[in-house]
């Protein structure tokens, strides 16, 4: 039988693998032994399967350190893969092991008994079962060659920039395979997980690899270099106190641990303090970019875990993206659909499990409910504006996606950081007090292709608003240029606006609007008197500049708000409602003075249409003279010729 | 048969196109390219009177081949246009703007994500999902 022969080659193999020295094995070991290896090694390989040889040592029930000892010493570690001589020498090693030997090679030497391997299934299932590890699990070993190399990259990564990650350590676990087990990394990952279901041994391999993923992953968003540093020992008896106290979890690798979980919540609060709120799409989209994964499949993470299509990551909205991008990483095909241990209800769920804290939970149960209320209410709310043909609710959508988008982009560069989610969300929430968040969504959406339409017509920029300017009065070109100084930093070309609305304009909706336009119309009005071309100048600039109405009503509201309401909460739109009623009597008599400029404006606009007509009658009439004279001259001509 | 195709300001080439029975795209191509024009007229001809959220096109009927084309512009100038055969007579005005609707709310989610940059070609699953039940369902 080929066993004997290979068992024959093997041992001979085994005394040239350990430099000369000679290992006898007895008739029974050397027969044992190559089961066990063609086991591990299916055929035609020359070396055995990492994982498979990992669950078969875990199964011989020794402590991780002592299985960590036994690949060193063996030589595994050394040549980076369990050839026959060290498997056989790892074997051997164990046997020792377990009759209590230290574990060196001085001790195989000694007549041993065979090793026990607990809870060892037999062939069919073992080969079912190493098929379908080593699908899902094939960082074990890659781990344990790697592990030095992680160590010196992730300390050159902690010397550099944190936001250049050491890439080779995430890199090479899909690479290693292949070289090493030559199974190629199979998309039938899908399968094979139902097969893992079978197996202990498998789901906290693949927590274990999760997690020590999780460590170079830190590595390189710039966090805990300690956590990089964790030894294969140490993930293995983490493994086996999850072992030990989660038994009731499944092989699920879409399952988010206590250690994972805490490890995003710790990166959410660096991105964001308060964990209530939201990450903005911006700041997620940089932070995840760093993961360096393709930008196609970051827009699919992306769209799996925002579920609310808000444009911004609530905690766990978060922790569900960043457990996929991590799964990703490790090699695991995205699903199409968000798993459902990874749907944000399921996540505050489980949130709520671990974190004793009271307020937390309160805010979790009364925004997750409260924003399903809202999401169904506001799909039938959107429905029914859709329908109604009424635009100025839509336009003042239009109008406030404005606001957002731009809070968002200009903001990043003006705004502190823990600003920006704040001033957005609740700009958000304050001018959509009863509205829910997918309307508001409808704004942000929107607000994109706005901003990408303003982006081909020359937008004006968004300038500081000033307490100083009344409307009344005349247009100052020269303080126009230099506020659009200030605001051309945001990189937008300012065709000159007119001058701007005061400030606390606060109060909403169309009034606030039709504020913001009017003073826009008075300024042409007085320059009428001076300059008509001018004035025409500042007509075409009109509709360009009504969108940078709007973004000075962000960066106003954006501003204010923080201002007014200290409380981070998400119902601050209370505080900020008191500024608006002293505002609107001021704003009611803007309006009447608005009026009365439109008015004149549009005599003008009269007066001046009719010059234009008369102006046209007289230019035919020109040129049928012209044409007359012409045919006049054309018939003369012929005679003086002659 | 049925087509739908997203275009985007403003040199109106397509972000995204599908058609039920996927032969004869071509065709489909260049329907759409001569009713973008159509559009293109009507959206102007608003003018001042602010963008309708839906438009509908029965007149582009032409002699030899039937089939009805339907537009929708959003407020940002992006144009959705679908060609229907027009012996599905089953279709009504109603169902047409349902379906732009959804075609809407599907697009403003892809819009939410920061990874989408406006102008690209969509490659969402989700959306593709989306549109092909929403065409199985008509065909």
């Amino acid at each position: 039988m080929e066993q004997g022969p290979a068992g024959g080659s093997a041992a001979a193999a085994a005394a040239a693998g350990t430099g000369g020295l000679l290992l006898p094995l007895s008739e029974s070991e050397q027969q044992r032994y190559s089961e066990l290896f063609s086991r591990c090694c299916p055929p035609p390989e020359a070396a055995a399967g990492g994982s498979s040889v990992g669950e078969l040592f875990r199964a011989s029930q020794l402590p991780p350190d002592t299985l960590h000892q036994i690949t060193e010493v063996c030589g595994a570690k050394r040549v980076g893969y369990f050839g026959p001589a060290q498997f056989y020498i790892a074997l051997k090693l164990i046997a020792a092991a377990q009759s209590g030997f230290p574990v060196r090679i001085e001790s195989i030497k000694n007549e041993l008994p065979l090793p026990r391997f607990m809870a060892l299934k037999n062939d069919s299932e073992v080969r079912y079962g190493t098929s379908a590890e080593l699908h899902g699990v094939k960082f074990q070993v890659p781990h344990a060659t790697l592990e030095k190399n992680s160590y010196k990259r992730t300390d050159e990564g902690d010397k550099q920039e944190p936001k250049s990650p050491p890439m080779s350590p995430i890199c090479s676990p899909p690479a290693s395979p292949s070289t090493y087990q030559r199974i190629p990394l199979n998309y039938g990952y899908g399968k094979s997980r139902s097969e893992l279901d079978q197996q202990q041994g498998a789901p906290y391999e693949v927590r274990h690899s999760t997690h020590q993923q999780d460590g170079p992953s830190s590595g390189y968003y710039g966090a805990k270099p300690a956590l990089a540093s964790s030894t294969l020992s140490r993930s293995l008896s983490v493994e086996r106190e999850q072992q030990d106290s989660s038994t009731h979890y499944s092989d699920d690798p879409w399952r988010i641990t206590d250690e994972q979980r805490d490890y995003y919540i710790n990166q959410f609060r660096s991105l964001q303090p308060d964990l209530n709120s939201f990450i903005s799409g911006s700041v997620a989209k940089n932070f995840f970019t760093k993961s360096r994964l393709p930008i196609p499949e970051l827009s699919h993470i992306w769209e799996l875990s925002d579920v609310d299509c808000d444009g911004a990551l609530t905690l766990p909205e978060f922790c569900a993206a960043f457990h996929l991008v991590v799964a990703r990483k490790n090699g695991y095909q995205l699903p199409e659909t968000l798993p459902e241990t990874l749907l944000p209800e399921y996540l505050q769920a489980a949130s709520l499990k671990p974190m004793h804290d009271c307020a937390l939970f309160d805010s979790y149960s009364e925004s997750l409910p409260g924003s399903q209320q809202t999401q169904d209410f506001s799909r039938t709310e959107k429905s029914s504006t859709e329908e109604i043909p009424d635009n100025s609710a839509l336009l003042q959508d239009a109008k406030k996606d404005n606001k957002q988008v731009l809070k968002v982009s200009t903001a990043l560069k003006m705004i502190p950081k823990e600003f920006q989610h704040l001033t957005v969300k609740t700009a958000a929430q304050e001018s959509n007090a009863l509205k829910a968040r997918p309307r508001s969504r409808s704004y942000s959406s929107t607000s994109i292709e706005d901003a990408m339409k303003k982006g081909e017509e020359p937008p004006t920029p968004p300038p500081r608003p000033q307490k100083s300017h009344s409307r009344a009065s005349s247009l100052d070109l020269n303080k126009i240029f230099q506020q659009n100084t200030q605001a051309v930093r945001s990189g937008w070309l300012p065709p000159p606006p007119p001058a701007l609305p005061p400030r606390p304009s606060v109060s909403q909706t169309e009034q606030v609007s039709e504020v913001e336009l009017h003073p826009q119309m008075s300024r042409p009005p007085s320059q009428a008197e001076e300059n008509s071309s001018a004035k025409k100048e500042v007509i075409l600039a009109q509709p360009p500049s009504k969108p940078a109405r709007r973004k000075l009503r962000t960066e106003t509201q954006g501003l204010e708000t923080p201002e007014l309401s200290p409380t981070i909460s998400v119902t601050s739109s209370l505080p900020a409602v008191k500024p608006h009623l002293p505002v609107q009597k001021q704003s009611s008599k803007q309006k009447r003075a608005i009026q009365t400029a439109i008015r004149k404006n549009k005599e003008a606009n009269a007066v001046l249409a009719r010059l234009n007509s008369e102006l046209q009658q007289q230019l035919k009439e020109v040129h049928k003279e012209r044409i007359a004279l012409e045919t006049q001259l054309e018939q003369l001509r012929p005679v003086t010729v002659l | 048969v049925l087509v739908s195709i997203i275009c985007s300001p403003p040199q109106n080439y397509p972000l995204y196109i599908r058609s039920i029975p996927t032969e004869n795209e071509l065709k489909f191509h260049y329907t759409v390219h001569t009713s973008l024009d159509v559009v293109d007229e009507k959206i102007s001809a608003m003018g001042k009177a602010l963008v309708d959220q839906r438009e509908l096109y029965l007149g582009l009927l032409y002699p030899t081949e039937d089939y009805k084309v339907y537009g929708y512009v959003t407020n940002s100038k992006v144009k959705f246009v679908m060609v229907v055969d027009s012996s599905n007579t089953a279709l009504r005005d109603n169902e047409i703007r349902s379906m732009f609707r959804k075609l809407h709310n599907s697009y403003t989610d892809i819009m939410c994500n920061p990874f989408y940059n406006p102008g690209d070609r969509i490659h969402s699953r989700a959306f593709d999902n989306m549109v092909n039940s929403m065409m199985m369902q008509v065909c």
